[in-house]
């Protein structure tokens, strides 16, 4: 049996981590490329086309924002982005530059094979679908209408709209400004508030516990997620 | 002899002379007795031999006169072209001392060093413009005549009866590395001349011709040569002083000259300097004021006194009306050996009147101290009368005072007569003169006391209408009479005279004292030199201002405190008395033309900055005046000292806590780091070995270990944050559950042993805080709860809404033994642990609560809860949520 390993780039300036991220994610299944600085990182993305990557922010030649951006204007390939505490403002960046998801160092190499098996499963061409699952709940696309344990949930239309945006984003990060600016246009970006009464009103219509929110997770201070995936 | 060792001060001196001169460019002199020895052409061939050597030699300005031996050596060297003036009309050219300055040669060629400046020039003479080029490291060669030097000026005239107007102050010689000595003969020289190998050209020669008589050029040289010799023998006793000091300094000779305002002054201080040279003694000039002067003598004797200092002196003035009384004080005071006094020609009556001459006056006071007489030139026989009268302006209104006093008393005395008789009129005439005393000069009462004489003798003595008297009684009272209204007219004017001087003195020690006080009071710098400059704009009507040299770059700063507007050009003269570290500006040598006079503010060698005094162009400030503005300049030097020591004592403490600080949290952090990383390497060691249960536990410790040094750092970069100043609080809206989860996510393994109990309030409004920071507290809250209490314990948490306050608050509070009593006011300290403390930990925890919360708006409390245990509750700001989206 030989099955697919997926292409990974790390691009990352530290010896020990791409080491260390390199042989827990060969044990995870995965093909390892590594980059050390910005400008090889990107030559080995065109060359390579790996289907995902691990970018860290803090890179000797070039802002790992950059680089982000620079690869968005030709490739959608998941990216996961490596942050130090601290810089919640650069993570925020990078998530509406189009990171995928990210975690903060330190962070632990299984958890890391765990979001980027995530990444990969949601990069597979599933958006046919007409409706998405998650515990006793049933969400349809076509129909607008949720269900869960098989009745009828009544939405408002605002929640509907956040939660089907959270559900074709499910498993990433989705930060405050990227929900607002989609469902209020761009002059609300501000209006974080809007978000968590939302955020409490899905908790409360579809989670067992909403003090202990199983799906709806909160990303602090950055965001939320729609977590689905159990390996996350 | 007198002292065996040199005296201290003489030696220091001596060893900073060497001192300076290290810094200091070479300066060699081309002597000769007169014009025509050859000196410029000596000077030529040295600088030629200089260049040959590989030394970059530079001609500032030479005068070859048109001898073509002397222009075909110049030919061969490099020169500045001259800078051009036009002054009234006419065009001169001037050595371009700026233009030498930028291209810093290692050696310049100065020509006639007594030479002055085309007015306009940076210095009017340019001995001064060679100074500068010492002063910035540059060698000079000059030339000069014997005629030329200062002290030798007088000797000279007497010599060939011509005044010498261009004149280089000694000190400029002493500064000489090198005199080079150019002779010829006489004889030898007067030949040259007639063949013309000395100045050629017109006027110039019959000028000449009268100062080049044989007998004349003999004595110059005799004048050039003893120069020498006595600078040789000053050298060699200089020389002996810094080499052994036990060999014999025979001079422990002081001289004292006493300086007045008459026109011979400064040829008795040129005089006395000369003595004072050739004994190798110091010398003190000293005024003794006792009278006010005229602006012309007041004038005079502050140039004596200038050239005195000029010449080496130290200046002192005193007060007295009793000159010879106070130069035998000042003498004594400072240890002088010998009096110098020039003989005055005053009036014998007036000598009479004053108990005789200064110099009988000194002579009696039988000091021993040995006095010199330096009789007066031959100009100012007259002088003493007029000087005398002017000391004591009496307007005319005074004189017309006294007469009209007189004339009353004689028409009401003439009524009276009658009744009270002739002799009581005489009393009164009395009275009136002693009154008279009081209120005008001591010439108005003369003349009074005169008039009065005589008009009682005329009209009231009989016989009447005569200036006969008969009666013996009569002549002996009339004598009597007027014998009393001189003496009281001469003693109240004296008192009076008196009371003005000391008042006068009293003001300039009071303004002293007043300055002395408001700095040792003045709490900063700024108040200090606020206070002065004022002082100074009151004392001198002027406008002042302070400019003080910047710490770091290379340039000056105006002081807020000034008055005085200092615009581009007094800028410039105030830079180069701070860099020159020399007095600048009016009443000084370098642009006398500026309008502000530049003291630099001095201290310990360095120059802090420039004390600007403008007065208005009327008016001219006296020695005793400037010397109050340099006591200023060093007064606030003393006061930006201790500025700087003040400034310094607190880095020290500062410098010292945080080394305090640094052994703290070095110890505490190196122990912490230790002792999880000794784990992380105990399971490595063990775990090839070990078997599947031991795996297990070891994986744990590792994790727990893991778990604490994340902890410590985080804690660490979290304070360092907040120190840095470079909090920036993210404020959203979040809601306290999520708060709650995140702070508990990142203490899984640290709580697993606590149960926790959450109550959240059924009103708890959304928080518009900041995520991560608001979390980190809430997770050191918990950590502390969880490590200071015994496993099994519960932690409670509550969170809920203070509607009076308007405030949101998280309280965590725990069963544990609460905190000790002792620890209650440094609790929220960096690096405050409690004496128990379990799991050591860098007792930051607190401060970092504090620190967040206070980020935000927020305020951090700690108490008991009902059980005794320990319990903290952050408070909020309470954010009233924005009207909630429209669908």
């Amino acid at each position: 049996m030989n099955p697919h390993r997926p292409r990974v780039l790390i691009i990352d300036d530290e010896v020990q981590i791409r080491s260390l991220l390199r042989v827990t994610l060969e044990g995870a299944g995965f093909e390892v490329h590594e980059a050390d600085h910005g400008g090889l990182g990107l030559s080995e993305a065109a060359n390579l086309h790996p289907e995902a990557m691990v970018l860290d922010l803090g890179l000797p030649d070039m802002d790992g924002k950059e680089v982000l951006r620079r690869l968005r204007e030709w490739s959608q390939v998941p990216v996961l982005i490596l942050t130090v505490r601290d810089s919640e403002k650069d993570t925020i960046a990078a998530l509406n530059l189009g990171a995928d998801d990210y975690l903060t160092k330190p962070f632990r190499g299984l958890e890391l094979a765990a979001r980027l098996r995530a990444l990969l499963r949601r990069a597979q061409p599933a958006t046919g679908k007409a409706a998405v699952r998650f515990g006793d709940i049933e969400l349809d696309f076509v129909t607008h209408i949720v269900r869960r344990g098989g009745k009828e949930v009544k939405l408002t239309a605002k929640e509907y709209d956040l939660l089907r945006y959270l559900a074709v984003h499910r498993d990433r990060v989705v930060t405050h400004q990227q929900i607002l600016r989609e469902l209020w246009g761009p002059n609300a970006e501000k209006n974080t508030h809007y978000l968590w009464v939302y955020i409490a009103q899905l908790r409360q219509k579809l989670e067992n516990d909403p003090h202990e929110p199983k799906f709806f997770q909160t990303e602090s201070g950055i965001g939320y997620r729609l977590k689905l995936d159990e390996d996350i | 002899m007198h002292g065996q060792r040199p005296d201290p001060d003489t030696l220091l001196a001596s060893l900073q002379r060497e001192e300076v001169r290290a810094a200091r460019g070479r300066l060699k002199i081309f002597f000769g007795m007169c014009s025509g020895v050859g000196k410029t052409y000596a000077m030529l061939r040295a600088a030629q031999k200089e260049r040959s050597n590989g030394k970059d030699v530079l001609v500032g300005v030479v005068e070859t006169h048109g001898l073509i031996e002397t222009e075909s050596l110049l030919a061969a060297l490099p020169i500045t072209a001259p800078r051009l003036y036009n002054y009234k009309g006419m065009q001169t050219s001037e050595m371009d001392l700026e233009g030498i300055l930028a291209r810093k040669p290692r050696l310049v060629l100065v020509d006639q060093l007594a030479h002055s400046n085309t007015p306009g020039s940076r210095h009017p003479k340019r001995y001064q413009d060679t100074l500068e080029l010492l002063n910035s490291g540059i060698e000079v060669f000059t030339t000069l005549n014997v005629q030329h030097i200062e002290s030798r000026a007088d000797a000279v005239r007497q010599i060939t009866g011509s005044n010498v107007s261009e004149t280089v102050p000694d000190s400029v010689l002493e500064l000489a590395d090198e005199i080079e000595l150019i002779d010829v003969t006489p004889e030898a020289l007067l030949e040259r001349l007639r063949e013309g190998d000395v100045y050629v050209g017109g006027h110039a020669q019959k000028a000449e011709e009268s100062f080049f008589k044989e007998i004349n050029v003999t004595a110059l040289r005799e004048l050039a040569l003893r120069y020498i010799a006595e600078r040789m023998d000053k050298r060699l006793r200089e020389l002996r002083i810094t080499t052994d000091g036990q060999t014999v300094w025979h001079s422990g000779e002081r001289l004292l000259v006493a300086v007045g305002s008459s026109l011979s002054s400064k040829r008795l201080v040129r005089w006395t300097r000369r003595m004072a040279a050739s004994q190798g003694a110091a010398w003190i000039a000293v005024n003794v004021e006792s009278r006010i002067l005229a602006p012309e003598a007041q004038s005079r004797l502050d140039q004596s006194l200038a050239l005195a200092r000029e010449l080496g002196a130290e200046v002192l003035v005193t007060h007295d009306t009793d000159v010879a009384a106070a130069l035998v004080r000042v003498a004594q005071q400072n240890k002088a050996t010998q009096i110098i006094v020039g003989k005055t020609s005053s009036p014998r009556w007036l000598d009479a009147i004053r108990g005789g001459s200064l110099v009988d006056r000194l002579v009696r006071l039988r000091q021993p101290i040995d006095i010199h007489i330096v009789p007066p030139e031959r100009i100012e026989n007259a002088g003493a009368w007029i000087d005398w009268a002017v000391a004591s302006p009496s307007s005319v209104r005074e004189y017309g005072e006294a007469l009209g006093v007189v004339a009353v008393i004689g028409l009401a005395g003439w009524m009276l007569q009658a009744t009270i008789g002739y002799l009581a009129v005489g009393m009164f005439y009395l009275l009136a003169v002693v009154a008279l005393s009081l209120r005008v000069g001591r010439g108005p009462v003369l003349v009074a006391g005169i008039a009065s004489a005589l008009i009682w003798d005329y009209f009231f003595i009989p016989p009447i209408f005569t200036f006969i008297i008969t009666k013996l009684e009569d002549k002996v009272l009339f004598g009597i009479y007027f014998v009393v209204a001189i003496i009281t007219g001469q003693l109240t004017a004296r008192i009076r005279a008196q009371e003005r001087n000391e008042r006068v003195r009293e003001d300039r020690t009071t303004a002293l004292f007043h300055i002395t006080r408001i700095l040792s009071s003045a709490k900063t710098l700024d108040d200090g030199i606020f206070a002065v400059l004022r002082q100074a704009d009151d004392l001198l009507a002027a406008q002042s201002a302070l400019l003080l040299a910047d710490r770091t770059a290379d340039r000056l700063q105006l002081h807020f405190a000034g008055s005085f507007a200092i615009d581009d050009k007094e800028r410039i003269v105030a830079e180069w008395a701070w860099r020159n570290r020399r007095k600048a500006g009016r009443f000084t040598d370098t642009i006398p033309s500026a309008i502000g006079f530049h003291v630099p503010i001095i201290r310990e060698g360095r120059s802090l900055g420039v004390l600007s005094i403008l007065v208005p162009r009327e008016i001219t400030l006296s020695l005793a005046q400037r010397d109050l503005i340099e006591n200023m300049a060093s007064q606030i030097a003393l006061l930006i000292e201790r500025e700087n020591q003040r400034d310094a004592v607190e880095r020290e403490k500062l410098l010292e806590e945080s080394d305090k600080l640094h052994r703290v949290l070095f110890d505490s952090v190196s122990h912490e780091l230790r002792t999880p990383l000794s784990v992380i390497g105990a399971v490595f060691e063990n775990i090839d070995t070990a078997d599947a249960g031991l795996r297990a536990r070891l994986t744990t410790e590792g994790r727990i270990a893991e778990g604490r040094l994340n902890r410590l750092v985080k804690n660490l970069l979290d304070q360092t944050r907040l120190e840095s100043g470079a909090l920036r609080p993210h404020l959203v809206w979040c809601t306290a559950e999520d708060l709650l989860k995140a702070a508990r996510d990142g203490l899984r393994e640290a709580l697993a042993s606590h149960p926790l109990e959450v109550t959240v309030a059924g009103d708890m409004p959304a928080l518009f805080a900041d995520f991560s920071l608001t979390g980190q507290a809430l997770s050191n809250l918990l950590l502390n709860a969880a490590v200071h209490t015994p496993a099994a314990t519960p932690i409670f948490v509550t969170a809920g809404l203070d509607r009076n306050k308007q405030q949101v608050f998280f309280t965590v509070a725990d069963n544990g033994p609460g905190f000790p009593p002792a620890m209650m006011d440094r609790l929220f300290q960096k690096f405050a642990r409690g004496v128990d403390a379990r799991s050591g930990g860098l007792g930051l925890g607190l401060s970092i609560v504090r620190g967040f919360v206070a980020a935000q708006g927020g305020e951090v409390e700690v108490g008991k809860n009902a059980a005794g245990g320990a319990m903290v509750t952050i408070c909020l700001p309470h954010r009233q949520s924005e009207a909630g989206p429209k669908e």
